[in-house]
């Protein structure tokens, strides 16, 4: 009764509020003396994928932990749906480069203390079935009882991703979330992080930093290219046109497709190249 | 033999080298450990003279002593297991007493700036001190024996768990501290379940360390308090010219000790995690 109250109070609020999308605002970021993201502006629309891309200390990861909420900004703004993003919020999920489970939590735990966290309006049956539903749709349910130290990289990953889909954010963010698993384990997670995205997930918004040129061309509708560190800015930003859904195989093979990688291929070598 | 070779060309193949098994090795070491210990006892003998007892005699003590451990038969005539049982509650209790201030002061110093800047200088100073230099205030606030000793055990049992605990606590990684923050842990959960887990394996090491020095510093407390325990036994044998019952206590503490501390390393094995 009571959570049905409060959720409905919720889904109000929220539809009170425009989804405007992420606003990011002349953003400079300082560690220091060191500036690692000087003038960055960029909106990004809801419901859309950007993508993150740029050379090792470009501030990619750093313009995602601002849009966290992790860190704050040195300069400018950032606004999630036209209110200033000051700290983390259950809103924005974050799926860590080096997965970032609780060693000592098994695998449903780790997702359910998350979800207990981030959504204490939820009752304890509705925990349990949305834990169930996640790690169902990652396939991990029949490893629920397991320590992170008994998965492989790639379970550890889809524990986290399940992680972040079952807390409901409207934006999340993952920070290379693929950059470590092997070729194989990356095309199917990607496409597992497709289908849910575009599935019932809720998520409006995805932000993913990448270092992999083809995964930022087949998941996204836009890729930010950064210029090399310090002092990051925005270099260029190139359109995705490709419909959805998108047949990893035809799509690869495509005339565009190949255009669009050349076109990324050169900016980050010719352009942006450390020689 | 021949039938065998016949039968099995496997056992053609070189002889393996005869492994002896665990057991039994187990029990050879142990044997030569006591051969040792027997003939170093002997060759000091040779030196000191005949005030050292041999150690026929002291192993004839040491039975007539553990045969009946829990003998009593007035104050000054009891077995030695009562003896030890009254140092270990003594020592139990200042250790608890002490764990029960030093945990919660350590992770205050661990979690807290000013507490670890105002706290430290203190632990600093005081640590190096005997804990036995306690003893004359101890007493002459607490006015009974047996609650001076506690006192000095307290005292010995905070600095390891303390220091331990605030740097178990302090070193927290970031990561899970973003995990933290990002699914909007309260403080309350964040302690449950990434504090304490985190700095369990160091608050235990500190635990066992302090138990350790609690358990040296009794024996001392105890010959200087002339009450009873197992110190006070010592310095009863020493007054009562029998070598061969201190010689006795010493290998009875020192068994003691090492099944304590047997118990703390399985004990810190259940919370150790593997990341």
């Amino acid at each position: 009764m009571y959570s049905d109250i409060s959720t409905s109070a919720v889904l109000s609020a929220s539809h009170l509020q425009r989804a405007t999308g992420l606003e990011i605002s002349g953003v400079s970021k300082s560690f220091g003396s060191y500036t690692a993201i000087e003038h960055v502006n960029l909106e990004i629309k809801a419901g859309e994928f950007v993508s993150l891309i740029g050379h090792s200390g470009c501030g990619k990861s750093t313009l995602l932990s601002l849009i966290a909420g992790l860190e704050s900004p040195s300069t400018g703004s950032l606004k999630l749906d036209g209110l200033e993003i000051q700290k983390p919020s259950p809103d924005r999920a974050v799926v860590f480069q080096n997965y970032s489970l609780l060693p000592w939590l098994n695998v449903y735990q780790n997702v359910s203390e998350a979800l207990e966290a981030a959504r204490p309006s939820l009752n304890a049956i509705e925990i349990k079935a949305r834990v169930e539903v996640f790690l169902r749709a990652v396939n991990l349910w029949s490893h629920r009882e397991k320590r992170p130290s008994e998965l492989s990289g790639g379970m550890k990953q889809r524990v986290a991703i399940a992680r972040a889909f079952a807390t409901h954010p409207k934006v999340l963010l993952l920070d290379e979330p693929f950059g470590a698993l092997d070729a194989l384990t990356r095309g199917s997670l990607q496409d597992k992080l497709n289908e849910m995205w575009t599935g019932e997930s809720g998520i409006e918004t995805v932000v993913m930093v990448t270092h992999d040129i083809d995964e930022a061309l087949y998941l996204s509708d836009r890729i930010v290219v950064m210029s090399n560190g310090p002092k990051a800015r925005i270099q260029e930003i190139i359109n995705v046109p490709f419909a959805r859904p998108r047949p990893r195989a035809e799509l690869t093979r495509s005339v565009e497709f190949i255009a669009l990688r050349d076109k990324l291929v050169h900016l980050l070598t010719d352009v942006l190249g450390k020689h | 033999m021949t039938e065998k070779i016949s039968t099995t060309p496997l056992e053609l193949k070189p002889i393996k080298p005869f492994k002896i098994p665990a057991v039994v090795s187990s029990l050879g070491i142990g044997a030569l450990s006591i051969g040792l210990i027997w003939a170093l006892w002997s060759v000091i003998r040779a030196f000191v003279g005949a005030d050292l007892p041999t150690p026929q005699a002291t192993a004839v003590v040491f039975w007539e002593l553990i045969k009946d451990p829990f003998r009593y038969g007035g104050p000054n005539d009891q077995g030695i297991g009562r003896l030890l049982w009254a140092s270990l509650t003594r020592v139990s209790l200042g250790w608890l007493l002490g764990g029960l201030v030093a945990i919660p002061l350590g992770m205050l110093m661990g979690s807290v700036p000013f507490v670890q800047r105002l706290m430290n200088p203190i632990v600093q100073v005081l640590r190096p001190v005997s804990p036995l230099a306690w003893y004359p205030i101890a007493l002459v606030t607490l006015k009974v024996t047996p609650n001076a000793l506690v006192f000095v055990i307290f005292i010995t049992s905070l600095w390891s768990t303390v220091l331990n605990t605030a740097f178990g606590v302090a070193s927290v990684p970031k990561d899970y501290k973003n995990v933290a923050r990002v699914f909007s842990f309260t403080p309350d959960r964040y302690v449950r379940q990434v504090l304490i887990p985190f700095a369990l394996p160091h608050i235990l090491t500190g635990l066992r360390l302090s138990f350790g020095v609690a358990w040296m510093v009794i024996v001392a407390a105890e010959m200087l308090s002339g009450a009873s325990g197992i110190g006070f036994f010592v310095w009863d044998s020493y007054n009562a010219l029998s070598y061969e019952k201190v010689i006795s206590a010493i290998f009875i503490i020192g068994i003691t000790g090492l099944l304590l501390d047997k118990v703390f390393e399985w004990a810190q094995k259940k919370v150790t995690y593997t990341v």
